[in-house]
């Protein structure tokens, strides 16, 4: 979903770029002097686990791929504001030197996949596993639904982005965008579920550090 | 050094970079839709190159060139990722 320059319209685009970077610098004071000693190589880790991760396309119907955006993952096991910097950290440099996703487009990229999908996926997330009182399955059918809701919302979001800047009709894009990635966040949630299970295994202490 | 969790976490997400070859090349879902509503010429060029596509440049073998970038990707993510949680670090934290 890495919109390329051209996309969105210069004023969407600035638009994009200051919200950003507020919500980065709030993300900054939000987490600092919050970090304990083992979730500093896990940000480390998610946000190179998040980078392999997304070169991963995965075929979905009618010759179209889709690939994780791991908010949702980074979100349940450090926080949404923590999630926010580490998808900063992997869509910068995915911009910065893998050309993908526009340099003035940035901004609404951060926008949708780091800063909308990491606060719906971590509120979902909340919701669904209290629904089920903190269980595991209610975390994997939460994680996997939260994953899948971040999707779909940030598609929206960017729906939104194209309509405004005019590039297409607003009643045409949003229907086709949501259409492909509620296909898309299929994949989103059965990866972030396949993950929290594999973290729940091994680790399941990870999953408990940033409520404290 | 002392094997720990995130070791086999870090080589977890370098064995998936081995892996990207496999990836499927088709549009994603933007493209998708921007190929079919008939905005996908609208997209401008980046102003400069340095790993385009995830294919490391002058490497003859696509496939050797994907897992590079790839690689190389993963790292520095690991390295900016690290980095900022340890600026970010609690206050008596050793």
């Amino acid at each position: 979903m890495h919109i390329p320059d051209g996309f969105v319209s210069t004023p969407v685009a600035a638009v994009g770029c200051v919200v950003a970077a507020g919500c980065i610098a709030y993300a900054v004071k939000a987490t600092n002097k919050k970090m304990g000693e083992r979730q500093i190589p896990l940000m480390g880790v998610l946000a190179a686990f998040i980078f392999a991760a997304q070169m991963l396309n995965f075929p979905i119907a009618g010759g179209t791929s889709g690939h994780l955006i791991g908010a949702t993952l980074a979100a349940i096991l450090l926080g949404p504001w923590a999630g926010v910097l580490i998808m900063t950290c992997v869509l910068g440099v995915q911009c910065l030197v893998f050309q993908d996703g526009g340099l003035f487009a940035l901004g609404a990229n951060i926008f949708n996949m780091g800063i909308v999908a990491s606060f719906i996926g971590y509120y979902v997330y909340r919701g669904g596993a209290s629904l089920f009182g903190g269980r595991r399955p209610g975390k994997l059918v939460g994680g996997g639904l939260a994953a899948w809701s971040s999707v779909l919302i940030a598609s929206i979001a960017c729906a939104f982005e194209l309509g405004v800047s005019g590039t297409v009709p607003l009643g045409v894009a949003l229907p086709a965008m949501v259409g492909v990635h509620a296909l898309i966040g299929i994949g989103e949630g059965l990866i972030t579920a396949a993950v929290l299970g594999l973290v729940l295994a091994t680790r399941a202490d990870l999953l408990e550090l940033q409520k404290a | 050094m002392k094997f720990k969790w995130w070791h086999g976490a870090l080589t977890l997400a370098l064995f998936l970079a081995i892996l990207s070859p496999l990836a499927s090349s088709s549009p994603d879902g933007l493209e998708r839709v921007a190929e079919d509503k008939g905005f996908i010429e609208t997209a401008l060029d980046a102003p400069y190159e340095i790993i385009p596509d995830y294919v490391m440049p002058g490497v003859v073998s696509e496939a050797v060139a994907t897992i590079l970038a790839g690689i190389v990707g993963a790292l520095i993510l690991f390295g900016i990722g690290y980095g900022l949680a340890r600026l970010l670090k609690a206050k008596g934290e050793a």
